[in-house]
Order: C-alpha cells, then structure tokens, then sequence
C-alpha cells in the first residue's frame, strides 16, 4: 500500500521554524542495501537531469554539516551503540532535510538522495529497535515523489563486495550487533535482514522496485524512464 | 507516556526543574544520604556524552541548530547515556541519579517550538524512573539566582534561537517561563513528586529523603549494590 499523502507533505509532524511555503522541486529517492550500486545511479541521474536542463542537488547519509566529523569519529571506533547510533544518522538526516533539500525543492531544484531515512529505519530494525517507533520520529519528514529501491539477493550483494576488491565492512556486517561468528556468516545474515525490512517498507510506502542485478544501463534507462514524466509534469 | 518499564534491580531517580531551582543541590544532597548507607550511587549528566560532544559544541558555536535538530542531537547524547551509562549500572543493581530526563526535553524542545507529541515518542527508549522529583520556583526566584551570579547567559541557553526578544536577559526570562508552563502542564501526567524549591536547602532535603524512603526505600534495602562496611563508601 503507497502512502496516502501527497508528495512533499509531511508524513506526520511538522517542522517548527521551516518555510514550507510552495514547492517547485521534485524528491527522489534512491534506496537499497549496501552495494547495490546506489551511488553510480545517482550520478548518472544527475548528469542526465541536468543535460535535460533542470538543476540538482544530491544529498546521502552522513553528509549533513552538523553532524559529519562527528559522525565519522563514531564510526571510527567500536564504541558507538546501536541507539546512538540510529539518532545520530536521524539528526543527521534532519540537517539535510532542513537546510538542504527543503530549501532545494522551494527553489525547484530536483533533489536526488541517496538513501533516505527508509534505511535509518532498516539499519535500526536490523538492530532490534522498533520500526514503528523510529518511522514516527522520522515523521517531520516529506513524502518522496517517487523511492526506487534497487533489491538484490545476497548472493548478489556479497558478489558485489568480492568483486570490488574491498573487505567486508565492519558496520555494514552489523559486527556491532553481531549476526555471525565471523565478518562473512554476520554480513550475509546482517544484509539478509536488512532487506527484509526493506522489502517491508517497499509494500508499506510503495517503492518503485528495481532489479538491481539487471546491468547498470539497463537500470538506468529504466529509471529514466520513469522519472520523465516526473520532470515534465 | 510510555517509557521502557525498569525491569532491573537497579534504582533510577531523577530531578527536573528550570535552572536556578536547585535541583543539583538537592540531587547532591541526597547521593550522599544514599552513600552513607553504603549504597553504590551513579551520576547521570544531562548533555554528557563522549561521543556527541564535538557535535553539540559545534552546533551551539556555529549556531546550526534548528528546533529539530537541537532535539534530535540532545536524544542522540541521551541515548549514548542510556545504553552505555544508565542501563548497565541498573542491569548491575546500582542507584543512577540523573540530573534532567527525558522529561527537559519536553519541556524545552517544546518550549522551543516541537510537537509534543513528536518529542514524546522520540523518547519511548527511555527507562521509566522510579522516581521523578520536579523542583518548583517561581520563575521570578529563579531568575534571581541565576542572574546574579554566573557566567554570561549563552545563546541556545537564553532560547535566541526563538527570537523572543533581542536582548539575551529579556529572552532567557521569556523562554524559561515557558518552560516552567511546560513543567506544570505534564506534572500528573508523569507523576512528579513536586518539591517547593523555594523552601531551605536542608528542610527540601528532608523531603525528599522521606519521599524515596516512602516510596523506594524496601526495594533499595532489597535489591541495591552496596560498598563493603570497612569504608569503601569513601573510595565510590
């Protein structure tokens, strides 16, 4: 079932001291697991939105001004918990909602994230907090025009890691929780359930699925594809 | 409100009140009534954390802050606290006392513009106190002990952020009183045991004491850690 509210409405509350006023811009989102190749989308989308001739702004989780250096020094070390960690990307998530995308979809910018607060919500169920209490604190946040979430089946995603040449990464294994004896079984089990949740919100707020094992033009001209009309409308 | 229940032998308790209404004093005052019957006593800082710190103190010096964020980053310290301070020590039968809860942020993001009832559910992670004191002065009282004597007032301190007044005494005044507004609406809701802050420090003592004894004092006997006879108490 999609959201039932209107695109750019909030879900629930509202933000004190944000001009709201008339959004011109369009939000989308692209969502997904670790490695699915999120990123290379959104800069290709990017180059192609603005050779159509409209202006982007792309944001993604952790590069809020308030909370990046802090952040990474969390990150850095073992000692971050599993709540603080959930607020921190929230507060995170708030900074770029309020002083980036918000003000980007007044000026009519198209704004492009990469991930949005579907992933806090994932990342924290993953780590056995509440999902619906976490969806109600994100509840000053604005409904997307449209969330692709690129879905890929763990063989897949661990394929992907292998081939890049990189190590399991330790947050992305949820080594914090753990789910495994080793990097390997808590990355497989980690990112099984995070898709899971994932694939929970898809059918809640309505993501627009896309195979993400499909080749990277493939993946691209469908997205295309679907964000013209967007653009036009 | 729906906080966490405490379903550990620890003991938590907590003092709330605007600044300058002694709550500290008191908190203080009664750690050390609790230590000197041996039991293992732990503080809890509003605004403490290790890890949020640089974040806060850059946010406060380059003004960054929004009512949102402000709130969320006071509930990323809080949680810090939570899972790494207050919840082991409860796991492991000691006293915490806190000094603010969840219950400042009620009263103060609100106060700063939020929905209550986004800041409510922001803070279900937390533990439910065992006992909650609210320090009550007038505002006028308070202000008088504040004004007079400490540093200079700061800007999130002295609610700037909100535009209530340009100048930053006028304001402190102004957004604490709303505060306090805010203190007294929740009060039966969160069940505070209200203290009159602006009677003598050893006759609020002497309440307070009675109302834990009253209220906790069979499970501390039953459940608290305690520091060895010979003097450890001291050494805590």
């Amino acid at each position: 079932m999609p959201d039932s509210r209107a695109p750019l409405e909030t879900y629930e509350f509202r933000l004190p001291k944000v001009d709201m006023g008339q959004f011109l811009g369009k939000l989308i989102v692209v969502e997904g697991p670790d490695s699915v190749g999120r990123s290379t989308q959104v800069q290709r989308l990017r180059t192609w939105v603005e050779a159509s001739g409209y202006a982007v702004v792309d944001t993604g989780m952790a590069r809020s001004k308030l909370t990046k250096a802090g952040l990474r020094e969390a990150m850095s070390g073992h000692t971050l918990g599993p709540l603080t960690m959930t607020l921190f990307y929230m507060a995170d998530f708030a900074d770029r909602l309020e002083n980036l995308i918000i003000p980007a979809l007044r000026a009519g910018f198209v704004v492009l994230t990469d991930r949005y607060f579907y992933s806090i919500v994932a990342r924290a169920a993953a780590r056995h907090q509440d999902p619906g209490w976490l969806e109600r604190v994100a509840g000053f946040a604005l409904v997307p025009h449209v969330t692709f979430y690129l879905r890929a089946p763990i063989e897949e995603i661990v394929a992907r890691v292998v081939r890049s040449q990189s190590d399991f990464n330790y947050w992305e294994s949820g080594m914090d929780v753990p789910y495994g004896p080793t990097i390997y079984q808590s990355f497989v089990n980690y990112q099984t359930k995070l898709v899971e949740v994932l694939d929970g919100l898809s059918s809640e707020h309505g993501f627009d699925t896309v195979d993400a094992s499909r080749t990277p033009d493939e993946i691209f001209d469908y997205l295309r594809s679907r964000i013209e009309p967007l653009l036009t409308a | 409100m729906q906080f966490r229940p405490n379903r550990y032998p620890g003991k938590l308790i907590i003092v709330e009140g605007i600044d300058g209404s002694g709550k500290s004093t008191q908190l203080s005052l009664l750690s050390q009534w609790l230590r000197s019957q041996r039991f293992v006593v732990s503080f809890s800082e509003w605004n403490s954390s290790a890890i949020v710190k640089g974040t806060t103190k850059q946010g406060k010096k380059k003004q960054m802050f929004t009512p949102t964020t402000f709130s969320l980053i006071h509930a990323t310290d809080f949680a810090d606290r939570l899972e790494r301070h207050i919840v082991p020590m409860l796991e492991a039968g000691a006293v915490v006392c806190a000094d603010r809860y969840a219950y400042t942020a009620f009263a103060r993001d609100v106060a700063r513009g939020v929905e209550r009832a986004w800041v409510r559910n922001l803070y279900r992670m937390a533990v439910q106190p065992d006992l909650a004191f609210l320090f009550r002065v007038p505002l006028e009282v308070a202000l008088n002990r504040i004004l007079g004597g400490r540093a200079a007032l700061k800007y999130y301190e002295a609610g700037m952020d909100l535009s209530l007044s340009p100048d930053i005494e006028t304001s402190f005044a102004l957004f604490q009183e709303r505060i306090l507004n805010e203190y007294d609406a929740m009060t039966d809701e969160m069940g505070f045991e209200v203290i009159d802050a602006t009677g003598t420090i050893p006759g609020q003592q002497r309440e307070v004491r009675r109302i834990v004894r009253e209220r906790i004092g069979g499970s501390l006997d039953r459940d608290i850690l305690r520091y060895p006879a010979d003097g450890g108490a001291s050494a805590g």
